[in-house]
């Protein structure tokens, strides 16, 4: 029997390398159950409207307008929309060069990219420039293309937050580069340690590895920790030193949960510190409406924002950018009212508003419950979500538990993501899947199931965690199982 | 633990420097900084200044790999439009014509209401609770809505979905597929994508594992293939389609070139047929289909099957046969034979571009490879929701006996039968042209004429250090407005030059485009006519 023509073995290897674990094995066995008809608790993605998160009307009413352009010619249209939504649905439309049908600028529109320079500008105090923001399928694509100008071979490296999303990971292995880990400070609420992040340098250095990029994740996914304006500063100013872009996924910038810190961008700190650091320094900014209080995944509508690329560069990236001819209109057009939304005044200004207080005021409220809950369960200890919609609660699994892991066959977090699955319905997705320190566990959670179901969700938690310590902890010699 | 310990004693010891400029705002997570890392191998960058990304420094697959469709002519073409609006009559046009591109709506071609219906339904979910709603949409608009959301759980449609894409919807496309083919299609093979292209890109991945992994292509080529065999690494090894038999496809020439890669150590991996052709339009005859398949089989080769334009046939005798149809009919069941065909919703009838909705559907692929593709689909969560619905609806559109049918077979065979007449009046056209010769289109959306240019004009353009048939294309563009893509982009037996235009432009406008197109070729010829020639 010849060998198939494309078998496992003969597979581009990094593909093979590649693990993605947010629908990875947890999420498979959870898709399982769910077909044999257990309840299962999905708090495995950041994906809020699959946890009862309801859009907000105005985008959907104005998308729905640009994709039947018929309704607009209608006398009864203003039955039901309101007049701001079909003036925005006929303000994008003539910014299409044929709705929402037509292949786009490959960058995205024009006009919509303007309103993202425009919002960019009205955040941070400086001017930005529409010719250097990219639209794209979601942040994620645009990350991708991003890792794959940077990375040549195996000698480039990417220092990457651990933990971190695994798309960093994922993407590193999919474009052949090393990822040079730098680990965060779970003590110090996931603080920054500049001496472990120069000591991996050295040691990629001493590897043979070009260190060419830094990944940061501010607000921190999975870790929800803000930086400080200090923190990013000092970020910077080490990219500068080691001659580093730095990639600066900004995703989750409107979910913030505490006033310490607000979010400040990279970008506005690169331009206050000034030259020669604000001109030299390389930096790629991403955004996406798939978070935030929009929370549209489904949309797929992100950019990226470059500051400090030669237009060489620039040029290389466009053209990349067009072998995919263009990304999604409506979600181009998503992106354009998530940075340009109604404005006081407006008739659909309070509703908005509403929507959007209400999504935002009950996530900081689930962020506690979260953190507290977990912080009273046996042998977890969980650092406050302080941004982003994880939590990551340590767990300190006794010696008994990480042994009947091994027993059968699994990561120690992994076995007890499983026997949590089994017996609660809740999914989430082992702490390996991000990366952490060794001999120590954590799971993601999201903080995204509704408030009412909250506290059960808790209680199911502390009882399945609280019986799984006592299984494993016992000191008689011998395990109960 | 010795270890760990003495990492913390190190890390206090540092601790105690702090960044000379570090300001006094609220102490964020603890950090240590200073200037200087004893560490790091090499003295700070200061000294030295090249920012890390330049284009000396970026990957190099990414500048070997080209992209004509939107390339130079293109921007050539926006600077153009630009001086139209600043500076109107500064050049012998009013507008320019984008024939570059197969992206139909942006030439006024109108959508499918059926699928707009359902889209803004799915989009806006509120308006199916209104009764106003019922004086605006179709009643089998607002059912197909209610069934799609049904298949959404939650109804939530800005939920990331299954990485595949919605189960429900793939379930409807394999229904779908087995009413074209008379074969049953699997929703479980079916890999929703934001445009064919991602799926393509996909592919080539799995594939190409370094240099000597090789991919036939078709010659001439839509260059997304030979971009993203450039991306991925690979090697392109070309097989030429014959210009003097309607672009026909021999396997004989098919073997000759698999032979000549295979002594240059070329691992050839994988065939890709784009049927009906792009640019060159030829839809496969059976016979040729069927020597394919038998080819692959032969040579173990996966076959990648672009059919993205299967509902665009304007030639009488010609029908679109899927490679699945045609390798199920042979006899070949799902493992005998790795066949990726590739569809979208951004040609045929449907024409919806821009919102990037496709799917390939995977067959022949071992369990352990799809689950690897499914691991990379993973990796971007899923495709844009959208663009899901749409892909399911042109695969199961109205049917006899629904509300919308009737309007719907008239959108639909209006925009067709239009496309047929420009294909045909745009090609006489060409064949018209002194030195021009032009195949028909028999499918897709291009014309693909030969441009048999004088020597004259050869070495003006070498001259200029452009291609003969760029500098034809830029001609054509500065004197009329109307933009082609030069043959080379697409790849052409050395030493002929063709042009590639799409048979898109609005049928009112193309009277117009023919008279300015053959009053620039006359020009043209009468500067280049080669000398003695009558």
């Amino acid at each position: 029997m010849t060998p198939k023509p494309l078998d496992y073995e003969s597979l581009n290897e990094n593909v093979k390398k590649v693990a993605y674990a947010v629908r990875g094995e947890l999420y498979f066995r959870a898709s399982e159950l769910q077909k044999e008809g257990k309840k299962i608790i999905f708090t495995d993605v950041g994906n809020p409207h699959a946890l009862g998160q309801k859009p907000l009307s105005f985008p959907r009413q104005v998308v729905a307008l640009c994709q039947a352009p018929f309704l607009l010619d209608d006398p009864n249209v203003g039955l039901l929309f309101p007049a701001d939504a079909i003036a925005r649905a006929r303000h994008y439309l003539s910014m299409t060069s044929g709705g929402l049908g037509a292949y786009s600028d490959s960058r995205g529109i024009p006009g919509v990219r303007k309103e993202v320079a425009d919002f960019i500008e009205r955040r941070d105090g400086y001017p930005s420039d529409p010719e250097l923001i990219f639209l794209t399928d979601g942040a994620s694509k645009g990350v991708m293309q991003m890792l794959n100008t940077i990375i040549r071979d195996e000698k480039d490296g990417i220092l990457v937050p651990v933990p971190q999303y695994p798309l960093y990971s994922a993407a590193i292995s999919l474009c052949g580069g090393s990822l040079v880990p730098y680990y965060l400070e779970e003590e110090a609420n996931w603080g920054l340690d500049f001496y472990n992040i120069h000591q991996s340098v050295a040691a990629a250095h001493s590897k043979g590895i070009t260190v060419r990029a830094m990944v940061i994740i501010n607000p921190g996914n999975p870790t929800g920790q803000c930086l400080s304006e200090a923190n990013i500063r000092e970020l910077l100013k080490f990219c500068f030193q080691e001659n580093l872009v730095l990639l600066a996924d900004e995703v989750y910038q409107q979910n913030i949960y505490q006033d310490e810190r607000p979010f400040v961008s990279a970008r506005k700190i690169l331009f206050d510190m000034g030259p020669p650091i604000s001109k030299e320094v390389q930096l790629v900014s991403f955004h996406t409406v798939s978070k935030g209080y929009w929370g549209e995944c489904g949309q797929r509508g992100g950019y990226f924002e470059m500051t400090n690329l030669p237009s060489q560069t620039v040029d290389e990236i466009y053209k990349v950018a067009s072998v995919s001819l263009s990304p999604n209109v409506p979600g181009q057009i998503f992106l354009g009212l998530m940075v340009n939304p109604p404005k006081a005044g407006d008739i659909s200004y309070l509703k908005l508003v509403q929507e959007s207080k209400a999504v935002l005021e009950s996530l900081r409220r689930r962020a506690h419950i979260m953190t507290d809950g977990f912080n009273s369960c046996r042998n977890v200890v969980c650092n406050f979500t302080e941004g982003a919609m994880y939590s990551f609660p340590q767990i300190r699994l006794p010696l008994k538990a990480i042994e009947a892991a091994r027993k059968a066959g699994k990561a120690p977090d992994v076995f007890y993501c499983l026997k949590l699955l089994e017996a609660t319905g809740i999914a989430t997705v082992p702490g390996s899947g991000f990366g952490q320190k060794e001999g120590v566990f954590h799971l993601r959670t999201t903080i995204l199931p509704a408030e009412e179901d909250m506290p059960a969700i808790m209680t199911s938690f502390r009882k399945f965690n609280d019986e799984f310590m006592e299984q494993y902890e016992d000191y008689r010699g011998y395990s109960r199982m | 633990m010795r270890r760990l310990a003495m990492d913390r004693a190190k890390r206090l010891l540092f601790g105690s420097f702090l960044s000379s400029s570090q300001s006094s705002l609220t102490p964020g997570p603890a950090s240590s900084c200073f200037p200087f890392s004893p560490f790091s191998s090499e003295a700070p960058m200061s000294l030295y200044k090249f920012p890390p990304v330049t284009v000396e420094t970026i990957n190099p697959k990414v500048k070997r790999c080209e992209y004509a469709v939107r390339g130079e002519i293109v921007s050539h073409a926006q600077r153009l439009q630009q001086e139209l609006q600043t500076k109107p009559g500064s050049h012998p046009f009013d507008e320019i014509l984008y024939c570059n591109i197969g992206n139909p709506q942006a030439l006024g071609q109108q959508p499918i209401t059926f699928f707009r219906e359902v889209l803004a339904l799915c989009d806006y979910p509120a308006l199916l609770d209104r009764d106003e709603t019922h004086a605006l949409f179709s009643s089998d608009a607002i059912a197909r809505a209610w069934e799609i959301l049904d298949l959404i759980p939650d109804r939530a449609t800005g939920a990331y979905s299954h990485s595949q894409g919605i189960k429900g919807l793939r379930e409807a496309i394999a229904v779908g597929i087995a009413e074209r083919d008379g074969f049953p299609a699997n929703a479980d093979d079916i890999f929703l994508t934001d445009g064919a292209s991602p799926a393509v890109h996909m592919m080539m991945q799995l594939l190409i594992r370094s240099e000597k992994d090789g991919i036939l292509c078709p010659i001439p080529q839509y260059p997304l293939y030979s971009a993203s065999i450039a991306l991925h690494g690979g090697c392109l090894v070309p097989y030429y389609l014959d210009e003097g038999k309607g672009w026909g496809l021999e396997i004989f020439e098919l073997k000759q070139q698999l032979a000549v890669a295979r002594t240059q150590s070329i691992t050839v991996r994988a065939l890709v047929v784009i049927n009906p052709g792009n640019p060159t339009g030829q839809v496969l005859s059976e016979e040729n289909q069927k020597e394919i398949v038998e080819f692959c089989r032969k040579e173990g080769l996966v076959l990648l099957a672009d059919e993205v334009y299967q509902e665009n046939i304007y030639a009488d005798n010609k029908k679109f046969n899927s490679f699945k149809k045609i390798s199920r009919s042979m006899g070949y069941g799902g493992d005998d034979l790795p066949l990726i065909s590739f569809q979208s919703v951004s040609k045929g009838y449907y024409g919806e571009c821009g919102k990037r909705g496709g799917y390939m559907e995977v067959t022949g692929l071992s369990s352990d490879v799809k689950e690897q593709i499914y691991k990379v689909a993973s990796v971007n969560l899923c495709s844009n929701i959208s663009g899901q619905i749409l892909s399911s609806l042109v695969m199961n559109p109205p049917k006899v006996g629904d509300e919308s049918y009737e309007s719907y077979m008239a959108e639909k065979d209006e925009i067709l039968s239009s496309l047929a007449r420009r294909a045909k009046a745009l090609e006489d056209a060409f064949n018209s042209l002194e030195g021009v010769t032009c195949n028909k289109a028999e499918g897709a959306m291009y014309l693909f004429p030969r441009l048999h240019l004088p020597q004259k004009a050869i070495k003006a353009a070498e001259a200029a250090k452009t291609a003969p048939d760029a500098y034809y294309a830029r001609r054509l563009l500065d004197a009329t407005g109307i933009v082609v893509v030069p043959g080379s982009g697409f790849g052409q037996v050395p030493g002929t030059w063709h042009i590639r235009s799409t048979i898109l432009p609005p049928e009112d406008k193309i009277p117009a485009i023919i008279s300015r197109l053959k009053a620039f070729h006359e020009a043209f010829m009468d500067e280049f006519r080669d000398q003695g020639v009558a």
